[in-house]
């Protein structure tokens, strides 16, 4: 029962704060029709695409990994108040501690891809319904093990940090999984595809390509999700019991 | 609840040998050095000590968020995290603010639905002084205001243990007397309280028992009374000719009293009464200085002694 109250505690106070909205949402909404509005229906050279549905896909990789990443610095602030040892001390599970981070990242990560969505209609993305259907399900997937990093990173570093931490840690993601700019070969391909953020930017593209996760792709995002989880149950327990 | 309250607090709090270090630049920081305390279910306690004593140390590890590196904790029998799985503790940390972007009353009720058998919220609102901006954002709360929204964090639990680490740091005069008349009504319920302090005058006056700590460990136990007759004395000096010290002795707040020369030395139990009955019965005293009472005066002396002597001052 308890646990339930904490995770729309949570969403509140999330949604409530602007600066969230800003960086989760505004900026890759911003981005999108700064890049794709002036040219929508103009097919990008050397693609099939128009510009409209290309930034809607790779705007969409990178908007869910910002929501999903937000939730450390918001834990960084919540340590720093010692609201984190305040809650250690009272019956709420480890377990609906997590479910609420868990839940209300995405929550915000979905209200972003909606609105890319919404977005890339007004400027003429269209797609067969199942392709969308499949691309979110697909980034719901790799939104796991960003989830589970988001909680770790957030029990790892303190607020001053958290802003060059986050920022850091969302461009070599973004760029090393493909966001900006395709990565076709090379070490920086065979690097890109160990990283979860590579598979993310794939299930966007399958809204480009039509082709899903190969299995190496399931078993990366799956590999990360182990130990980012268990990376962020460690660095919980380290956060609030002075060893 | 009233029910089944005795069996979940058979036992009491007990302190067996606790210990912790930690590791510092410099070395290892004995912060507790081998602490036996045992407190009775609805009791309240105590835990006085200057900065640096180990209070904070030793609350922690009571509450379960620091594993001591020698001795055991039980709280109402249980270790430490099951009588907090099991909603039996509410704690006001010593350090901390509130989250952001909540109201008062938003943050109280979330605190309440954790717990199996919680206040009512209007009411903690009410006993904390709340009421009146229960639908205020917690960030626009003042100083004292954080700090009261913070003890209804812990009480709104309706806990059988309520621990408070130096709880009235950020309030004014007036703030701190609601403060513990509140405390003290809620230990009335037969609640046990364990509270951190390092004013002797707030233990003295909330608390039926006083844990002296310094320097990590236990350096007297007992009534507030006896504390406070062991620690709580300061000197007065004067210069008065012609009376006998044996009268200034009897004098209201004065323990004992000597004569250097012209210069009386009174040791007070209590300076204020002291020197009031001074001046009024004696006009020509002058050149007064009182001087002491500091605990931490108190602890560097009971400290201070050798080793067998300082254990001789702990109470069995
Ligand atoms: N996390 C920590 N790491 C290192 N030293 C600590 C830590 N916490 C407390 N100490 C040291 O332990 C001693 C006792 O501290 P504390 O328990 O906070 O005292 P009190 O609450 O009585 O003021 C102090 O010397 C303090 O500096
Ligand atoms: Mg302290």
């Amino acid at each position: 029962m308890s646990g339930l109250a904490y995770t729309r505690f949570e969403l509140v106070r999330t949604f409530r704060n602007r600066r969230f909205y800003i960086f989760s949402i505004g900026i890759p909404i911003l981005l999108y029709w700064v890049i794709a509005a002036p040219q929508h229906n103009k097919i990008i050279t050397g693609t099939a695409f128009t510009y409209g549905i290309y930034y809607m896909v790779s705007l969409a990789s990178f908007g869910t990994m910002m929501s999903m990443l937000s939730t450390g610095a918001r834990i960084a602030g919540e340590r720093q108040v010692g609201w984190t040892r305040q809650l250690r001390i009272s019956p709420l599970s480890v377990r609906a501690y997590f479910r609420a981070k868990i839940l209300t990242a995405y929550a915000m990560a979905l209200l972003s891809l909606c609105l890319l969505y919404i977005s890339g209609a007004i400027l003429g993305a269209s797609l067969p319904a199942e392709r969308w259907l499949e691309m979110t399900g697909l980034i719901v997937i790799a939104l796991v093990p960003l989830a589970a990093l988001g909680i770790l990173v957030g029990h790892l570093i303190t607020t001053d940090s958290a802003g060059p931490a986050m920022g850091g840690l969302v461009t070599f993601l973004a760029l090393l999984g493909g966001t900006y700019f395709p990565i076709t070969g090379g070490v920086l391909h065979t690097i890109g595809q160990l990283l979860p953020s590579w598979w993310l930017v794939q299930a966007g593209h399958i809204a480009l390509h039509g082709r899903g996760w190969p299995v190496r792709g399931w078993i990366t995002v799956l590999a990360w999700t182990a130990i980012l989880a268990t990376g962020a149950g460690w660095a919980y327990r380290r956060d609030t019991t002075k060893v | 609840m009233t029910a089944q309250a005795p069996a979940q607090t058979d036992g009491g709090i007990r302190l067996n040998g606790l210990i912790k270090t930690f590791r510092g630049p410099h070395g290892p920081i004995h912060a507790v050095r081998g602490i036996d305390v045992s407190i009775a279910a609805g009791e309240t306690a105590a835990l006085l000590g200057p900065n640096g004593a180990g209070k904070s140390t030793t609350i922690d590890m009571m509450l379960g968020l620091s594993k001591p590196d020698g001795g055991t904790v039980t709280v109402f029998g249980r270790p430490p995290r099951e009588a907090v799985d099991a909603g039996l503790i509410g704690a006001m940390l010593q350090s901390g603010a509130l989250i952001r972007d909540v109201s008062v009353r938003e943050l109280v009720t979330m605190m309440a639905s954790l717990y199996p058998d919680p206040m009512d919220v209007d009411e903690a609102l009410e006993v904390t002084g709340l009421k009146a901006m229960a639908s205020q954002r917690t960030q626009k709360l003042s100083g004292g205001e954080t700090q009261r929204a913070r003890f209804a964090l812990a009480i709104v639990s309706n806990p059988e243990l309520l621990v408070l680490d130096e709880p009235t740091v950020a309030m004014d005069v007036e703030g701190r007397r609601e403060f513990w008349s509140i405390m003290r009504a809620f230990a009335a319920r037969g609640r046990t309280v364990l509270f951190a302090t390092h004013y002797l005058e707030e233990a003295d006056a909330n608390a039926d028992r006083a844990i002296l700590m310094a320097h990590g460990r236990v350096v007297a136990d007992g009534p507030t009374t006896e504390i406070k007759a062991r620690v709580g004395r300061r000197t007065l000096r004067a210069t008065l000719e012609d009376v006998d010290p044996s009268t200034l002795a009897c004098l209201p707040g004065v323990a004992s009293a000597e004569r250097h020369g012209d210069a009386v030395i009174l040791s007070c139990t209590d300076s204020d009464q002291a020197i009031r009955a001074l001046l009024e019965r004696y006009p020509a005293a002058r050149d007064i200085e009182i001087t002491g009472g500091s605990l931490e005066e108190a602890f560097l002396e009971l400290t201070g002694e050798p080793d067998d002597e300082v254990s001789e001052l702990v109470a069995p």
